[in-house]
């Protein structure tokens, strides 16, 4: 199709076309009534209604208009820019236009959807319409930037998620970092013992995984590090990446352990971590057996070489009062370096996935259930370190004093539903707990109670697995648990009552338990709002990381080049997460395999008119304004200009121009909004 | 909202117009989302889309105001949110200025309003949106475009009557009798 170049002087011929939307828009908005008064509008020459504009035979409408009808300009009302601007953009284009001679009208988020008065909802599509018929003459012909994009890949976080992205993207030979908090990566699958619904020891899955990264020749593995400072944009992103001392270089370091052995501290004794302290480590501890990197470290808060307490910077001063013995251990591989600091590392990437997870619930928040009250009450994490045949009972469901418990209660929805603590569904809990009834039933013989609210189990073989578990003789009651408290009869034993109101049956169940597993829900992660700031996310109201479209762009952000995977976005479960890794990749490959980012020509330029009073240049925060010695006047860096029109809002001569958002244009759509006889 | 749509004065024919300004990664989004979750509020609110809260420049607030608005809503990311580092800070800056001037103006300064409501934020638009109209209704109109007319007519009587005036006395005062075209109008 031969391009149409507009003429100089050529008269402006619109088209405007409005969206019925199925019945989404025109069941509140009278189309033909808007699209009766946009044919009254000067310089609209085509104004037309359809069923669908987005789809191929409505945008073969607009293209076909542009050809028979000599259209230069092209108005949609139908859903959000943010949905189907690019859309009709394109369609414009294939009409021979230039893509921005196109603008966008939203009256279905902005009308339709809010709106019940159908005069009220069709008056303000007419003048919202109006803006735009007003605008679009004023609209230039524009070309899109393009920018290089940096191969590189950020990937923040290493639990499943984190994990899957950064092989599927160094398989596919891009260079990837990635950056992990903890000192091994794994996340909260690596503490889990089995997964439901097939049952299979997660261990088992993932540890290949954990063992590619370590030696992938495209992966930098940065654990115990976290990502300090994000600049740029997509493409080419500035990142500083902090690595906290773990006092064990890690190129030297074999992971042989004869230094654990070798410590002054001959017995554990201090909390371990990975097992949520229900186990013990020393002050050179590995994390868990297959940890990655297999790199031991030193908790310098115990570790007898070091003073107690931190300094003002967070460092740690060595006292040198040790013997020393693992580094002796250590001989001549000389891995252990007491005056180890923290390293600043800086990459740029063109992309960066952001999987961070969740953290569980803090079940203390529910006083009820006796949670670090009474130490018969468990969360569902500590179970399944109990269970897990390398935690620290190796696989033995017994309790604190001992003991192998003959009764148990799994308490669901600890966290999850609940007006006082979180909304929403956690969405593996009731699936996990089941797993958890099956596995203590397998290693204690034990009655298992489930209370739950309502038993949720969507997903591929989660209705099978719940029959199952059920059939192996679980009891299953609905109903909420009410209370949690020691048990008159036979308080000195720890065993515990759990009061509940069975539902089906309107009876106030008090039965007698050894222990309680509380299923605690998923929660945001607590640096979350810190991680959102840096990388310029938005969250939701309950503190996860809002998605560009919940169903059309669910790994995208509103940062482009910025992509989410896992737990931090929303609870799922692990094939989810692995999907939504396998999303994200894809997206930041079809990024990079493009080689370029185009970006929205929505830079500002300088007038000759500018007088040169300089109050833009500080407003700019991307310096993208200078000042030219020469001519006396501002001039703009349009690689460096994002887009923003703060320098436009404060030139006193007015001498800037934004693209696309021209004065003018905002002037035309503040008179066509108030059009009379639209309100 | 069970009654959002409905006409907030039943007996009158006036609605508050409300021109908002809002920007593209925040609050027009939020504003996306109130539609998407299908949160009803009042219709009296025309949003016009920008990137930036800190593109707002003062004389669009007082352009729409001039061209019949009876209020100007802005809607920004929260501090430290912006998604250009910090033209919201900027955007806040003019707003102070601009609540005083129009206060100077005579205008109520209720009828100029800054809103920081992020991309979640569907439910806060919407309550902003229905307090908004609420005041403004309660406020009734501003009328600048009626009230421009009126002034006109005013400036032109009172030329009228200087220079039927300066007739009377016999064309005497020359440098006052020639000048008769109308004064300059107040919003030309």
């Amino acid at each position: 199709m031969k391009p149409i170049v507009p003429k100089k002087n050529e008269p402006v011929r619109i088209g405007f076309y409005i969206c019925h939307c199925g019945t989404n828009i025109a069941s509140v908005v009278d189309v033909e009534a808007v699209a009766k008064y946009a044919a009254t509008l000067p310089n609209v020459a085509v104004s037309r209604t359809y069923k669908y504009m987005c789809s191929d035979p409505g945008q073969e409408l607009i293209q076909q208009d542009i050809q028979e009808s000599r259209l230069n300009r092209i108005v949609v009302a139908a859903c959000s820019p943010l949905l189907h601007e690019h859309t009709f953009r394109k369609a414009t284009e294939a009409g021979g236009l230039n893509p921005f001679y196109f603008q966008m009208v939203n009256i279905r988020e902005h009308d339709s959807w809010v709106h019940t008065d159908r005069t009220e909802a069709t008056r303000k599509a007419m003048a919202l319409a109006r803006a735009a018929i007003q605008r679009v003459p004023h609209h230039k012909p524009l070309e899109v930037k393009k920018v290089g994009i940096n191969p590189n890949v950020l990937i923040v976080g290493g639990g499943i998620g984190g994990i899957h992205a950064a092989l599927t993207l160094a398989n596919a030979g891009k260079m990837v970092y990635l950056v992990e908090k903890e000192a091994t990566i794994g996340g909260h699958m690596a503490k889990f013992d089995k997964t439901f619904p097939t049952l299979d020891c997660a261990m088992c899955v993932l540890s290949p995984k954990m063992a590619a990264i370590g030696s992938h020749p495209n992966i930098h593995l940065w654990t115990y590090s976290e990502v300090a400072k994000v600049d740029g944009y997509v493409g080419n992103f500035k990142v500083t990446v902090r690595r906290k001392p773990r006092y064990i270089l890690e190129d030297l370091c074999t992971g042989c352990q004869e230094c654990v052995n070798a410590c002054v501290y001959k017995d554990a004794k201090f909390a371990d971590e990975f097992n949520l302290g229900l186990g013990k480590r020393k002050p050179i501890f590995l994390p868990f057996p297959q940890a990655i990197p297999p790199v031991t470290m030193i908790d310098p808060e115990v570790c007898l070489n070091f003073k107690r307490g931190k300094n003002p910077d967070g460092s740690h001063t060595v006292s040198d009062k040790c013997k020393k013995t693992c580094v002796e251990a250590c001989g001549d591989r000389k891995a252990i370096d007491f005056k180890q600091t923290q390293e600043i590392k800086e990459i740029t990437v063109g992309t960066i996935i952001v999987a961070t997870g969740f953290q569980i619930f803090d079940a203390r928040r529910i006083p009820y259930y006796g949670y670090g009250v009474y130490p018969n009450v468990y969360n569902a994490l500590e179970v399944e370190r109990l269970i897990n045949a390398s935690g620290p009972t190796e696989g033995e469901v017994i309790l604190r004093n001992g003991q192998v418990p003959k009764k148990v209660a799994i308490v669901h929805c600890v966290g999850s539903r609940d007006e006082n603590t979180n909304r929403w569904c956690s969405r593996v809990c009731c699936l996990y707990s089941l797993k958890l009834a099956h596995l203590i039933k397998e290693h204690t013989h034990a009655e298992v109670y489930n209370f739950y609210i309502d038993m949720r189990t969507p997903g591929k073989g989660m209705e099978e697995f719940y029959n199952r578990i059920a059939e192996e003789g679980m009891h299953l009651i609905r109903g909420r648990v009410a209370d949690v408290y020691p048990d008159p009869n036979d308080g000195a034993t720890g065993r515990l009552v759990v009061q509940a109101e069975d539902t089906l049956t309107n009876k106030i169940l008090k039965i007698p338990v050894d222990m309680v597993v509380l299923a605690t829900g998923l929660e945001p992660h607590p640096e979350a709002e810190s991680l959102r700031r840096m990388f310029n996310l938005s969250c939701s109201s309950e503190g996860w990381f809002l998605e560009r479209h919940p169903k059309l762009a669910p790994v995208n952000t509103f940062t482009d080049g910025i992509f989410l995977a896992g737990c931090c976005q929303g609870p799922k479960d692990i094939p989810d997460t692995v999907a939504q890794a396998g999303a994200a990749a894809a997206e930041a490959f079809a990024l990079i395999d493009k080689g370029h980012v185009e970006q929205e020509p929505n830079t500002a330029y300088i007038l000759d008119d500018c007088c040169g009073c300089k109050s833009c240049i500080p407003l700019c925060p991307y310096t993208a304004i200078s000042f030219a010695e020469d001519t006396k006047k501002a001039i703009i860096n349009e690689t460096l200009c994002k887009g923003c029109g703060t320098c436009v809002a404060s030139c006193p001569s007015g001498s800037i121009v934004q693209n696309l958002f021209e004065d003018v244009e905002i002037y035309s759509e503040i008179d066509g909004v108030l059009a009379e006889g639209l309100f | 909202m069970a009654n959002a749509t409905q006409s907030p004065l039943p007996n009158s024919t006036w609605k508050p117009r409300i021109v908002a300004f809002f920007c593209n990664w925040c609050t027009y989004t939020a504003a996306d989302l109130a539609g998407v979750s299908r949160m009803k509020h009042f219709s009296n609110v025309r949003i016009i889309r920008l990137m930036c809260s800190g593109r707002v420049d003062p004389q669009f607030v007082l352009e729409a105001l001039a061209k019949g608005a009876d209020a100007v809503l802005i809607g920004g990311c929260h501090p430290n949110d912006c998604h250009y580092v910090e033209g919201n800070y900027k955007c806040l800056r003019r707003y102070q200025m601009l609540k005083r001037m129009i206060a100077d103006m005579g205008i109520e300064p209720e009828r100029l309003r800054l809103e920081w409501i992020s991309a979640a934020e569907g439910e806060k638009l919407k309550r902003v949106v229905n307090e908004m109209v609420e005041t403004i209704t309660k406020l009734g109109p501003l009328g600048l475009p009626q009230k421009f007319e009126q002034w006109d007519r005013e400036m032109e009587e009172f030329a009228n009557h200087v220079a039927a005036r300066d007739a009377a006395a016999g064309g005497g005062c020359a440098e006052h009798g020639t000048n008769t075209q109308p004064l300059e109008t107040a919003h030309a």
